[in-house]
């Protein structure tokens, strides 16, 4: 029992860091419909950028705040330079400019910082608490914690802040919204900025479980597209739970079911992907709108 | 010039658009003065929406648009909406997944007075209060009177100087057209806003209106006061069915 509890809330921290990605997926998506292919490796580079500051003696909180505000400021240049020109272009031309994007982003990572792999300071101390007879990390509390005031600060931006209404309806309708005055390619970048800085978490709650090199988030992107997917696209909430689902599911796949083991857990999210597209292409919380003619 | 000249708030001057190869206005020019209610008549594909949409930057065109002293051509469209030009388009510009609420709060949301917001939304719930009942529903599951109601009420919340409206007759029944005017033109009197109208039913908005332009075929054919227009003959013949 202990051990299932633990699998459970590893699983859940694991999947955090998934939902935290696939949050940044369904940023960009909402307000551009675009699907970012370089999510994972923005939030790789923003890691980078944190390690290369504490390795030149920057105390890791002052490292993270850098790295979080420059990836603010790199998602919000990256949508006016390299994303507004092929603006409400066919899906197929806006798909090839972010893989485009993957592939610059994961090569100008591999220049600057070389392709080996190296360790990563973890932001939580090591250790576990005990709760009822059961030990759970410290590292996979803070994971969830982290995510949970993520997700926080994300709804009361978009739902109580007058700028959140703003962005929300850039997204929605561009034409009328900028009959109301509000400038929409602003609301874009911001968009972008805060999906960067997101994802720049992401990478920086994974970094210490896994080894940071130039493919630290190939394989989280995998899991956050079957968590968006999962959950719905478009919906913030669905990130979320397809995070903790696609987590929980993977982690109690490889322990208790021999064939899967640690190699083939790879197999869960492409599954879910699978199953939800045929079964349910707009997700457990994905948008289907009524309207009154 | 006398000095009780009413000083126009609109210049329109020339102003020729295209749409592709289309040509859909032909050098058209009208003035609209400070506080008054103004419409523009005609018939289908005459060139109206065309008109509110080159005021808005909406359009490629040529020619010039002079509003409060600013010269409107060049700037965005979300500029000029922030030099206190609201404009209900065609199909009403609502977010039908926000709430009725958050709709009205859009309307507002470029104004530097936030603080009187809160009451020019309890204002606006006086004036309709069928919003005010169904403030915390999608837009999308209001009535199309309803729509047109929450539409106008969003212009408005701007404080505009000048409210462009794009027919809010559309797919309205009579009576409900008519308790949308009244409430209308009361409200912009109280808010001294300036307001173009465009619109199909010519007697109906010419009972409210001060001034009147009839386009037809991209050019203006007749321009004058509500009263000269009705007394019009050919403009009766064609258009007011009398």
């Amino acid at each position: 029992m202990a051990r299932l509890v633990q699998v459970v809330v590893d699983g859940i921290a694991n999947g955090s860091v998934y939902a935290a990605l696939a949050l940044a997926l369904v940023l960009i998506y909402r307000s551009t419909g675009i699907v970012n292919f370089a999510q994972g490796e923005m939030a790789m580079f923003s890691t980078f950028l944190t390690w290369g500051m504490t390795s030149v003696g920057v105390s890791l909180p002052l490292a993270i705040l850098a790295a979080l505000a420059l990836s603010f400021a790199g998602g919000a240049l990256i949508e006016r330079i390299v994303i507004r020109p092929v603006e409400g272009r066919q899906p197929l031309t806006l798909v090839i400019v972010t893989l485009g994007l993957f592939i610059l982003i994961n090569n100008a990572a591999g220049w600057l910082w070389g392709f080996s792999n190296r360790g990563f300071p973890s932001t939580f101390p090591d250790g576990t608490v005990g709760l009822g007879g059961v030990r759970l990390g410290i590292e996979s509390l803070g994971i969830v914690g982290v995510l949970l005031v993520v997700v926080g600060l994300l709804y009361l931006l978009f739902q109580r802040t007058r700028l959140g209404l703003a962005m929300r309806a850039a997204a929605l309708d561009p034409v009328s919204s900028r009959l109301v005055g509000i400038r929409v390619g602003r609301m874009l970048m911001l968009g972008w900025g805060l999906a960067a800085t997101v994802g720049a978490i992401a990478g920086i709650l994974v970094a210490p479980r896994l080894f940071l090199d130039v493919n630290l988030m190939g394989g989280v992107l995998v899991y956050a597209f079957a968590a968006a997917t999962l959950g719905g696209f478009d919906s913030a909430l669905g990130a979320v739970l397809g995070g903790w689902i696609i987590g929980v599911s993977e982690n109690l796949a490889g322990t208790y079911v021999n064939v899967i083991g640690s190699d083939l857990k790879i197999l869960v999210p492409l599954g879910v992907i699978l199953v939800v597209l045929l079964v349910r292409p707009t997700g457990l919380f994905g948008a289907r709108e009524v309207e009154r003619a | 010039m006398s000095d009780d000249t009413p000083v126009s708030l609109l210049e329109v001057a020339d102003v020729e658009a295209s749409y592709g190869p289309v040509r859909a206005l032909h050098g058209i020019s009208f003035q609209v003065q400070q506080g008054e209610v103004a419409a523009l008549l005609g018939p289908n594909g005459a060139g109206k929406t065309t008109t509110l949409r080159a005021i808005s930057g909406m359009v490629r065109m040529r020619g010039r648009i002079r509003f409060d002293g600013h010269s409107l051509p060049g700037r965005s469209t979300e500029a000029i909406a922030r030099l206190g030009v609201a404009h209900v388009p065609e199909g009403r510009g609502n977010f039908p997944t926000l709430s009725v609420a958050d709709n009205l709060r859009l309307g507002a949301i470029v104004r530097r007075d936030q603080s009187s917001v809160a009451e020019d939304l309890e204002r606006c719930y006086q004036a309709f209060p069928r919003l005010a009942t169904r403030r915390a529903q999608p837009a999308g599951s209001l009535s199309g009177g309803e729509q047109q109601m929450l539409a106008v009420a969003r212009g408005l919340m701007l404080r505009p100087r000048l409210l462009l409206l794009d027919e809010p007759s559309l797919g309205l029944a009579p009576l409900v057209t008519r308790e949308l005017y009244e409430t209308l033109a009361r409200l912009v009197r109280e808010q001294s806003t300036t307001l173009l109208v465009v619109e199909q039913k010519a007697n109906l908005v010419l009972e409210f209106a001060d001034r009147a332009h009839v386009l037809e075929a991209g050019r203006i054919v007749l321009s004058g006061t509500a009263a000269e227009i009705r007394a019009d003959e050919g403009m009766r013949r064609s258009y007011l069915g009398y």
